[in-house]
């Protein structure tokens, strides 16, 4: 044996040392590949981080609301019970809070004192004589929420070191303030209102009550439409319809109607339910109508897959012992298929409740200062409460806009983990 | 009073299905052989009584509003309505609406006050004639399904014939939806076209929606050129790409070859969570974090930024678009067949190597066509760019300009107005229709690719 040339067919071997290097740079190749992956990876955890992490630290302010207890007189010169719901509401207040800080003569600056107490402190105050008269000419304790400034002073919002022009209050008015504090009158208690209260045009009154009803009665009228519709269509595409042209429209329609873009559904809701059927503006019953089209796509293709997941050994068992084909299916194939059923329904819903462009084209993006108490009222859903809430310029409303965010995302994570907890409890593996 | 008869028919349907079931099963008692089970002799009466009379029902609701509109019209005094245009009209209306609904704003004429309480009784009496109708025809349905009950009547036949046939209008809802978007869309774009000429809106450079309010109010024409509004679009597009697709691309080759186990069950689920954020949520993420942030940045280095960029709505939508491509990327990528991973491996390939000259390249249908559905996806997106890109239509390459895009007019122009009969409405309604065109034509042309290359393997 002679030693063999590193040649192969005619081709340099590379020496050991030349191998090394080129193994070692090709190694290096693999770890940059995989150091992009993780920085890709990383990058997209770190905005999901700064999203929620810039929403709780701006939201978590407006779950708790400031308020001042003060001592009322209700001065029996200012409030008559003959002349109830009328009377000096404003000024039996501004007497109470004169009371705790001395020494204001001037007019003007007693009218600016009064401007500590939110604008529905005295309706809130209207509100109990009104339903107890008898409270004429006592003394109660009264807590009330501070308006917007104050409550931003009193979670550090505004700098008092920022100069006075700069600032929203001046120098008198904190200091007014910060009397109330030393007296031990302030306290920052959960906002049960941003829950209880509908929209008003003052943050510290502002809350989801409405939005949630709305959002409440849209999802209703979307899952009676949606739910029935697109069982009933899946059924018959995955189980009666024959395969033929009209079966195939029907399906590239259904992918194509899951893809339009849904402003376009909103457009469709404007010209079709309001401009045609002359239904009501703002109305949850017509966003409801319109997200139950949209969901209708994602309903039916949860139910063909779920309809298609049963085995064919069921079907062919219930034939064999004589039910009709019907019977098959609604007897045996779509009691298994319900629980993925219902968890493409319920992930259908929770897109539906994220969703906003279709809404605000059929006017539910309106100012209203009550709760709808049926789907004909107008109403704003969630999604478009925190559109109105990002559109206003006080400064209380950023933080009430990620509270309301958060709220949402709420729901949206029970939803979702509703759906796990059905696929995984009840999902049968054949 | 719709709810009262549908409660009613509801009832009597019910007690059709209770009726006939008795009566078939006494005729089981007494020895007959029946066709049909009981309980489909049931259904048949529950069927035929609920099925046409809710049918009816809708209809009736549907088309109430508009005959009575018509009916109170026709009573007013000829007087009051000489000289009135559409417009004027539909004022008149609403007012007697509002009356009716116990809003009175300052005295309204005497004859509109009776026309309001004329309203209110029609409205009245049709909610008794519904209800009237809703329940004679009801019953004349159970009473016919009733004498029908016999041991020879095919009932179950006649059940799964009307079930099949209602399976069948649930089915053709999706078609009537398309048929609904592409009718309304084309009936304002062609009002719309002909208030406007054709080529000022496709090669028009100027988008300037603003129309007079009243008749000698000096203002601009308005002018509708979607040139700059389809510009601003495909840059805001460009940008979110931009992001989204270098992102999406390394974490789903990341993911589907190199990743551990745990990361995976960890990291899929997470950019799930980050599919799911509603729009709205990622627009108050650009305006509250992004735009700001650009603003400091841009004024650290000396840049005059503005204060809702194309930049910030562009990188948002970008975001908001990494789970989508990263998780098309990763299905095609793991529909590429086990064998040319194992060839390229077996060679002597490293994984990279494999990855980049091997399977990436196999799986570039299918990730052509998931980001050709994210451009869709971006062009369609609304709140994202309503919330954070601007209002003006502007022609510029400069990502720190404000631009504008087709769904913020849409719904700009479409906020809190109703008249139908504007070119500013109606430019919203064309626009829609540019939108859908593209967008269909996108995806019709994604699947495309997407079929194509599953058969390559199959």
């Amino acid at each position: 044996m002679t030693d063999t040339t590193p040649t192969l067919h005619g081709i340099a071997r590379p020496s050991a040392q030349e191998a090394a290097r080129h193994l070692a740079r090709r190694k290096r190749r693999q770890r940059r590949l995989v150091a992009y992956g993780l920085a890709a990876i990383a990058f997209a955890f770190l905005m999901l981080a700064i999203l929620v992490g810039s929403l709780v630290v701006s939201g978590a302010k407006a779950f708790v609301q400031t308020h001042v207890t003060l001592e009322v007189f209700v001065d029996p010169a200012e409030i008559r019970a003959d002349r109830l719901p009328r009377g000096g509401f404003k000024d039996v207040l501004q007497a109470a809070l004169q009371k705790q800080i001395p020494g204001i003569e001037d007019r003007k600056d007693a009218k600016r004192l009064l401007g500590i107490l939110s604008n529905g402190a005295q309706f809130m105050l209207r509100d109990m004589v009104v339903a107890d008269p008898s409270l004429i000419g006592e003394t109660i304790k009264l807590t009330v929420p501070v308006s917007d400034p104050y409550d931003q002073l009193a979670k550090g919002e505004i700098d008092p070191e920022t100069p006075e022009e700069f600032r929203r209050l001046k120098d008198d008015e904190i200091a007014w303030f910060r009397t109330l504090e030393e007296k031990g009158l302030v306290s920052m208690p959960f906002n049960w209102a941003l829950f209880t209260n509908a929209d008003s045009r003052f943050p510290e009154l502002a809350g989801l009550k409405g939005a949630l009803m709305g959002s409440f009665w849209a999802l209703l009228v979307c899952f009676v439409i949606s739910f029935p519709l697109g069982i009933g269509a899946a059924i018959y595409l995955e189980e009666f319809g024959r395969k033929n042209r009209v079966a195939d429209i029907i399906e590239v329609n259904i992918n194509n109607l899951a893809a339009v873009p849904s402003v376009v559904f909103g457009l469709l809701a404007l010209a079709v339910f309001l401009g045609w059927f002359g239904l009501p503006r703002s109305a949850p019953l017509v966003g409801g109508m319109t997200l139950a089209l949209m969901t209708l796509p994602t309903i039916i293709i949860a139910t063909r897959a779920a309809l298609k997941a049963v085995p064919p050994s069921i079907r062919e068992a219930a034939l064999g012992v004589g039910a009709s084909n019907q019977q098959v299916v609604f007897h045996h194939v779509l009691p298994l298929a319900m629980p993925g059923i219902l968890t493409g329904t319920i992930i259908g819903l929770a897109q539906a409740l994220g969703e906003t462009a279709p809404l605000l084209l059929i006017g539910m993006n309106a100012f209203i200062t009550s709760a709808p108490a049926s789907p004909m009222d107008a109403a704003t859903a969630l999604p478009t409460q925190i559109f109105i809430w990002a559109d206003s310029p006080e400064r209380g409303f950023v933080a009430r806009t990620s509270a309301a965010i958060l709220v949402l995302l709420g729901f949206l994570i029970a939803m979702n983990a509703l759906a796990i907890f059905l696929r995984a409890r009840f999902e049968r593996k054949w | 009073m719709p709810l009262l008869a549908f409660l009613v028919l509801l009832g009597l349907s019910v007690l059709g299905y209770i009726w006939n079931r008795q009566a078939a099963a006494a005729l089981a008692r007494r020895g007959e052989r029946l066709h049909s089970l009981e309980s489909f002799h049931g259904a048949y009466a529950f069927l035929t009584a609920f099925v046409p009379v809710t049918i009816l029902l809708l209809v009736w609701l549907l088309a109430q509003g508009p005959v009575i509109d018509w009916l109170v019209m026709r009573s007013l005094p000829e007087a009051a309505l000489t000289g009135a245009d559409e417009g004027a009209r539909q004022l008149i209306l609403a007012e007697i609406k509002s009356i009716a609904g116990g809003r009175v704003f300052g005295t309204p004429e005497p004859w509109k006050v009776e026309a309001a309480e004329r309203l209110l009784a029609i409205r009245a009496a049709s909610g008794w004639a519904l209800v009237s109708v809703v329940a004679v025809l009801a019953a004349a349905l159970t009473l016919r399904a009733r004498a029908r009950v016999a041991p020879e009547f095919r009932a179950r036949h006649r059940v799964e014939r009307i079930v099949l046939w209602l399976m069948v209008a649930c089915a053709t809802v999706a078609i009537f939806v398309t048929i609904g978007i592409v009718a309304s869309l084309m009936i304002e774009t062609s009002r719309f076209f002909a208030k406007v000429p054709f080529t000022e809106f496709f090669f028009g450079l100027n988008w300037e929606p603003q129309i007079p309010l009243r008749e000698d109010q000096i203002a601009a024409e308005g002018a509708f050129g979607w040139i700059p509004v389809i510009w601003g679009t495909l840059m805001i597009t460009v940008i979110a790409l931009v992001v989204a697709v270098p992102v999406g691309l390394m974490s789903a080759i990341y993911l589907n070859e190199f990743a551990p186990a745990r990361l995976r069950a960890v990291a899929k689920p997470v950019l799930e969570i980050l599919a799911g954020v509603p729009t709205v949520v990622y627009g108050f993420f650009a305006i509250l974090v992004v735009a700001p942030a650009l603003r400091t940045a841009g004024q650290g280095v000396g840049l005059d930024v503005s204060p809702n960029t194309a930049l910030a709505a562009g990188s948002v939508m970008g975001i908001m678009l990494i789970p989508f491509i990263s998780s098309f990327a990763d299905d095609a990528l793991s529909a590429v067949p086990q064998a040319l991973r194992d060839g390229a491996l077996g060679l002597g390939a490293t994984r990279a190597e494999m990855m980049t000259t091997v399977l990436f390249p196999a799986a570039i249908p299918g990730i052509v066509g998931g980001v050709l559905l994210a451009v869709s996806r971006a062009i369609g997106e609304t709140m994202i760019v309503v919330m954070a890109a601007g209002l003006i239509a502007k022609l510029t390459l400069n990502p720190l300009d404000s631009v504008t895009t087709v769904t913020v007019q849409i719904v700009t122009l479409l906020i809190g107005d109703t008249a139908f009969d504007n070119p500013k409405t109606l430019a919203a309604f064309a626009l829609g229709m540019m939108l859908f065109v593209i967008t269909l034509g996108i995806n019709v042309l994604a699947l495309r690719i997407v079929r194509k290359y599953r058969e390559a393997y199959d």
